[in-house]
C-alpha cells in the first residue's frame, strides 16, 4: 500500500458513489487525490443557486459541498468572518445581522431567476462567481472583500493565501484570482471575509422618468457628486409597475439613487442631491429606510426577471457606453434594467440564437465591455461562448489553470473549452 | 549589514555585457541604454538603501513596443530583468541583480486620459501617485490611496506593491481602486487586464498582478478610479493613559459602526520624539496618542466626531482636541508624518518594520515589543495604522556596531514572527521584496509557496523577471525584515514615509 493509499484508508470514503458530500476537509483531499490519480473530472457544487451559469461539461463525479459548512470564527470588532465554503449565505447574513454588520457587496440572489424563489447560495459559490450587487461602484466587488482563503488544488494539496487582516501584501493575492474562477482553480474550503457595519439608515430617491438618456444623466451626476450614493439603477416603463411601495407615487419608468449613512447626514445628502439634480417635487418620491431596503433587495434578487424562462444576459460596460449600446440592442426585442449607476445592464431577449448573440457580443466588445450568458436555452448554451475572452487571455488562463489544476479535473470546460 | 544571497550570477551573461548592450541599442534609442558605472550608480538601490547592487545595464524604454521587444530579447537570451518605477519602495523590490538589465520606466511619465464621465484616469506607470490627484483636483476629484511617499512614488510601483496609505481602511489599497492595467509579460506579450468597465470577466489577472512585486509582468499603463473629494475633513487628537485604553477605543469606534478615513496611534516614545521634532502640540505625557480623521458631509463628520468623543472619554482619554481648521488638522498630522526624521535624531540608525496585526492585539504586541526591546537592549518607538492593523515599529541601533546591528536584525525578525503568531501578516504595505523573503516560511508552508511559484513559472518559465524577490532563496527563516536608515539619511529624506 502506498503512503497515499494508507492515508486514504484513514477516511471511509466509498469511491463508487457518484456524488460526494463531505463534511471534513480530509475527505475532500482524499476525493481530489483519487480523482487526480485516476484522471476523473469533478463537478463542484454548493447550494446550486448559480450552477446553471457557465458551460455544460462532462463530469464523472460531483462534489457537493453543501454539508461542508459552518462559521469558524467571527470577530465583529476585527471586521471579519471566517467560514467554511459551503456555508449558506443566509446563515452568514443572519449572524452578521446580530451585530448590525453586513457583507457590503450585496451579492445577487439568483434563486428567483432560476427557481422562482430565494436561493442566495453558499458563500463559496458567491465568491466563485464574483457577482456583486448595486453597491459595486462604491464598495467594490465580492473579490475586494475576500481577505484570505484556504483551498485544495487539483493535486489534492491544501493551500492558503491572505489571512484575516485587511492589510496584507505577503505574496501573490490569490484571493482575487480564485474569486470569479467558477470553481475551476481550487476547491474553496475556508474563506475569510471582510465585514462592515450596516449603515444607520438609508433613503432612496425615486425619480419618475421613462428615458434612459435622462436616467444616465441623473446617475452620472449623482455618482460624480459629493453626496456619495451607494446605489443607482434605472428601470424602464415596463418594469415600473413591479415596484409597489407605499411612498412610490408612480408606476412608470424610474431612476433610483440610494443614500446611506448616519441619519442626519442621509437627510442632508438626499435633499442636496435632489437640488443638484434639479428635481421637482412632482417627479420625486423618497423611500424611507424600510421601503428603500425592499426596493434594493428586489433589485439584488433580479425579481423583475422572476418569471423569465430564458435569454438573460449580463452586460458590463464603461458607463459612458451604456446609452449607445442600449440603442443598438433595441434592434432586438429586449427588456432591460440598468444597475451599478450605469455600468451594468441586465437584459432579456425575446429571441436569441448564435447569430444574434454574436452580433450582441460584437456591439458590447466594440464598446469596451463584456457579457455573460446567465440563462439561455440548452442548445444555445452548447454552441455559444458563455463568457467573453480574447486569445491572449485565453492562453494565460490556460497556464494559470494548469498551475492550480494540472490534470483539469475541477469543473473542466465550465468557463472555456479546454480550461 | 548581513550579506544577502541573490540568485546565482550567470557568468555567460556577464561576459556578454557589450554584446547585450549593443543588441539593446539596436532595439531602442541608443542613448537610452546605459552601461558605464557612473550612469548605473543611481540605480543601485531603491528605498531600502541597506542593500546595493549595480545592474549590468540600464534600459529606459519610451514605448510599450520597446518594452515588449526588450523583454522578448531578454527572454530569448536568458537575461534577467528587474523593473523599476520611481525607486522609492521600502522592501528592495527593484534592487538590481549583478547580471540583470534594469528596466527603468521613468520615461512613461504622462497622463494619457482624464475621463470624468467614467470617473477614471488612464496614465502611464511612472506618473507619481500625487500627480493623479493634482490632475483632477480642480474638478473636485482625487485618487484615494495615499502612501506617505505619494509625492515621489509612481503609480506603476503602487500597483506592483499594492500600496496602501493612511486612508486605506475606508478607501482600500491600490487593488481596490484600480480598473485596469496594460502589462507586458516576459515573453513580450502585450495585454490589458480590466479597463474602464468594472470587474473584467474571467480570471482576475488584474488582482493577481497587483502586489506581485514586478515578478509577473511590466506594467505599461494604469487605469485608476477617481473619487469626488469629501466636503469636510476633520481630525481629533486624543491622549490615553495606557496603550490598552487606546486599543479599546479603536475597537469600540469600529464596533460602533464608524469607519474613519484614517486612525493612527503612536506610543509615548514616538509621541515625544515627533513632538520635539515638529512641535505638533501632542500630549507628551500620554502613554499613547491617537489621531482619528473623518471625512464626508458636515453632518456626517460632526456625528462621527461626537461619537468618537464619547467613546474616547469612556476609555479614559486624558486629552482630546478637535481640529477647528484644515491648518490645524494638517498640524495634527505633521508630527506623525515626521516620525522617520524624528527617530533619526534619537539614534544613529533605525529600522522600520511593517507588520500587520488584528486591531485587538495591539496592546499584546506592543507589550511583546517592549519585552523584546529590553531583551535586546535596543530602544524602539511605535507607530500604528490602528484602523487597519498595520504596525510600524522603529528600532534604534548603531550600524557601525556589528553586535548592535545583529541584535536589531534579530529583534525585527522576532517582531514580525510575533505578528504572524497573533494572526497578522509579515507585511502590510511595504511588500516582501528582498528584505522579508526568508520570513515567508513563517506565514506560508511549502505547499502554499509552491503554488505561488507555479504561477510564477507559468508566466515566466525561465524565472527571469525580478528573480530573487519575494520567495525564499535560503529556505530558512533568517533574521531579516526592516527598512534600514543610517544617520537619518534615507534615499529620499524629504519624502514622508509610511
Amino acid at each position: 500500500m502506498s503512503m497515499e493509499e494508507k492515508q486514504n484508508s484513514q477516511t471511509s470514503l466509498d469511491f463508487n458513489q457518484n456524488i460526494f458530500k463531505p463534511t471534513l476537509r480530509e475527505e475532500i483531499v482524499e476525493i481530489v487525490k483519487t480523482c487526480y490519480r485516476k484522471n476523473i473530472p469533478l463537478e463542484i457544487n454548493g447550494l446550486k443557486s448559480k450552477n446553471k451559469i457557465g458551460r455544460n461539461f462532462q463530469s464523472e463525479k460531483t462534489l457537493d459541498l453543501s454539508d461542508y459548512k459552518g462559521i469558524i470564527d467571527y470577530k465583529p470588532e476585527e471586521l471579519y468572518i471566517k467560514v467554511k465554503a459551503g456555508t449558506p449565505l443566509k446563515e452568514i447574513v443572519g449572524e452578521l445581522d446580530k451585530n448590525n454588520q453586513q457583507l457590503a457587496f450585496e451579492p445577487n440572489d439568483f434563486g428567483y431567476l432560476f427557481s422562482g424563489q430565494s436561493n442566495s447560495g453558499s458563500i463559496g459559490g458567491v465568491v466563485s462567481c464574483n457577482f456583486a450587487g448595486s453597491r459595486r461602484f462604491k464598495v467594490g466587488s465580492v473579490r475586494d472583500h475576500i481577505l484570505g482563503f484556504q483551498g485544495i488544488n487539483g493535486k489534492g494539496e491544501t493551500i492558503k493565501s491572505g489571512g484575516t487582516v485587511v492589510k496584507n501584501v505577503t505574496g501573490y493575492d490569490l484571493s482575487k484570482l480564485v474569486s470569479g474562477s467558477f470553481g475551476t482553480l481550487t476547491i474553496l474550503t475556508e474563506l475569510s471575509i471582510k465585514v462592515l457595519p450596516k449603515p444607520e439608515t438609508s433613503k432612496t430617491l425615486i425619480i419618475k422618468n421613462p428615458h434612459l438618456k435622462k436616467a444616465l444623466d441623473f446617475l452620472g451626476k449623482a455618482l460624480s457628486s459629493s453626496t456619495d450614493p451607494s446605489g443607482g439603477v434605472f428601470y424602464p416603463d415596463y418594469f415600473g409597475k413591479d415596484f409597489v411601495l407605499n411612498d412610490l407615487t408612480h408606476d412608470g419608468g424610474l431612476t433610483a439613487i440610494r443614500i446611506e449613512g448616519p441619519t442626519n447626514s442621509v437627510d442632508q445628502r438626499a435633499s442636496r442631491l435632489s437640488k443638484e439634480l434639479g428635481l421637482l417635487d412632482q417627479e420625486l418620491s423618497i423611500l424611507d429606510s424600510e421601503q428603500s431596503n425592499i426596493f434594493w433587495s428586489r433589485t439584488k434578487n433580479l425579481e423583475v426577471f422572476k418569471s423569465l424562462k430564458t435569454n438573460l444576459l449580463r452586460i458590463v460596460l464603461p458607463m459612458s457606453e451604456t446609452l449607445q449600446v442600449i440603442q443598438k440592442l433595441k434592434n432586438f426585442e429586449i427588456k432591460y434594467f440598468i444597475d451599478w449607476g450605469g455600468g451594468l445592464i441586465w437584459a432579456s431577449f425575446d429571441q436569441l440564437n448564435t447569430k444574434i448573440l454574436s452580433e450582441i457580443k460584437d456591439i458590447v466588445k466594440k464598446h469596451q465591455g463584456y457579457m455573460t450568458l446567465i440563462k439561455v436555452e440548452e442548445d444555445l448554451k452548447a454552441s455559444a461562448d458563455i463568457f467573453t475572452i480574447d486569445p491572449i487571455k485565453y492562453k494565460i488562463s490556460e497556464k494559470i489553470k494548469r498551475s492550480f489544476d494540472p490534470k483539469r479535473i475541477f469543473n473542466p470546460g465550465k468557463m472555456y473549452t479546454g480550461i | 549589514m548581513s550579506s544577502l544571497q541573490m540568485p546565482k550570477v550567470d557568468n555567460a551573461i556577464m561576459s556578454k555585457k557589450d554584446k547585450i548592450a549593443s543588441d539593446l541599442r539596436g532595439i531602442i534609442n541608443s542613448k537610452n541604454v546605459l552601461s558605464n558605472p557612473d550612469e548605473l550608480r543611481p540605480f543601485e538601490t531603491d528605498g531600502l538603501t541597506a542593500y546595493r547592487q549595480m545592474p549590468l545595464l540600464v534600459v529606459m524604454p519610451e514605448t510599450v513596443e520597446e518594452v515588449s521587444q526588450i523583454l522578448k530579447y531578454c527572454n530569448e537570451n536568458k537575461v534577467k530583468v528587474v523593473p523599476r518605477g520611481a525607486g522609492t519602495g521600502l522592501s528592495g523590490g527593484s534592487m538590481p541583480l549583478e547580471d540583470c538589465v534594469l528596466m527603468a520606466m521613468g520615461k512613461f511619465n504622462k497622463i494619457i486620459e482624464i475621463d470624468y464621465e467614467n470617473r477614471c484616469v488612464v496614465t502611464q506607470p511612472c506618473v507619481t501617485n500625487l500627480a493623479i490627484t493634482h490632475a483632477v483636483q480642480d474638478k473636485g476629484f482625487y485618487y484615494a490611496p495615499d502612501p506617505s511617499s505619494q509625492i515621489a512614488c509612481s503609480i506603476g510601483g503602487n500597483v506592483a506593491e499594492n500600496s496602501g496609505g493612511v486612508h486605506s481602511l475606508k478607501y482600500g489599497a491600490t487593488t481596490n481602486n484600480l480598473l485596469g492595467i496594460q502589462v507586458v509579460l516576459m515573453d513580450g506579450t502585450v495585454t490589458k487586464f480590466g479597463g474602464k468597465a468594472m470587474d473584467a470577466e474571467g480570471y482576475d489577472f488584474l488582482g493577481l498582478m497587483t502586489g506581485s512585486e514586478g515578478l509577473l509582468g511590466v506594467i505599461t499603463e494604469v487605469t485608476v478610479k477617481i473619487l469626488k473629494s469629501p466636503e469636510v475633513v476633520k481630525a481629533a487628537l486624543v491622549g490615553f493613559p495606557s496603550i490598552e485604553d487606546a486599543g479599546n477605543c479603536v475597537a469600540e469606534i469600529i464596533a460602533e459602526g464608524c469607519i474613519p478615513a484614517g486612525m493612527e496611534i503612536m506610543d509615548k516614545a514616538l509621541t515625544k520624539a515627533t513632538n520635539d521634532y515638529s512641535k505638533a502640540g501632542y500630549p507628551t505625557d500620554a502613554e499613547a496618542m491617537m489621531i482619528v480623521e473623518f471625512d464626508g458631509t458636515e453632518h456626517e463628520v460632526e456625528a462621527y466626531i461626537q461619537k468618537t468623543k464619547e467613546i474616547a472619554e469612556k476609555n479614559n482619554s486624558s486629552s482630546l482636541k478637535i481640529s477647528k481648521s484644515n491648518e490645524e488638522r494638517l498640524k495634527f498630522w505633521a508630527g506623525r508624518k515626521a516620525a522617520f526624521p524624528a527617530c533619526g535624531v534619537l539614534a544613529p540608525d533605525y529600522m522600520c518594520m511593517d507588520g500587520s496585526i488584528p486591531r485587538g492585539k495591539l496592546a499584546e504586541v506592543l507589550n511583546e515589543i517592549s519585552r523584546l526591546s529590553k531583551k535586546y537592549n535596543l530602544p524602539v518607538a511605535n507607530a500604528f495604522h490602528a484602523g487597519d492593523g498595520n504596525l510600524h515599529p522603529l528600532i534604534m541601533f548603531d550600524a557601525n556596531d556589528k553586535e548592535s546591528l545583529r541584535k536589531c536584525e534579530e529583534f525585527g525578525a522576532d517582531i514580525l514572527k510575533y505578528c504572524v503568531k497573533v494572526g497578522g501578516a509579515l507585511t502590510g504595505e511595504h511588500g516582501v521584496g528582498i528584505e522579508k523573503r526568508e520570513l515567508m516560511c513563517e506565514a506560508f508552508n511549502d505547499k502554499d509557496i509552491q503554488q505561488q511559484l507555479t504561477i510564477k513559472v507559468a508566466l515566466d518559465p525561465n524565472s527571469l523577471l525580478n528573480p530573487g524577490k519575494v520567495y525564499p532563496i535560503l529556505r530558512k527563516c533568517a533574521e531579516e525584515g526592516r527598512v534600514h536608515v543610517h544617520g537619518g539619511k534615507t534615499k529620499f529624506p524629504d519624502i514622508p514615509r509610511f
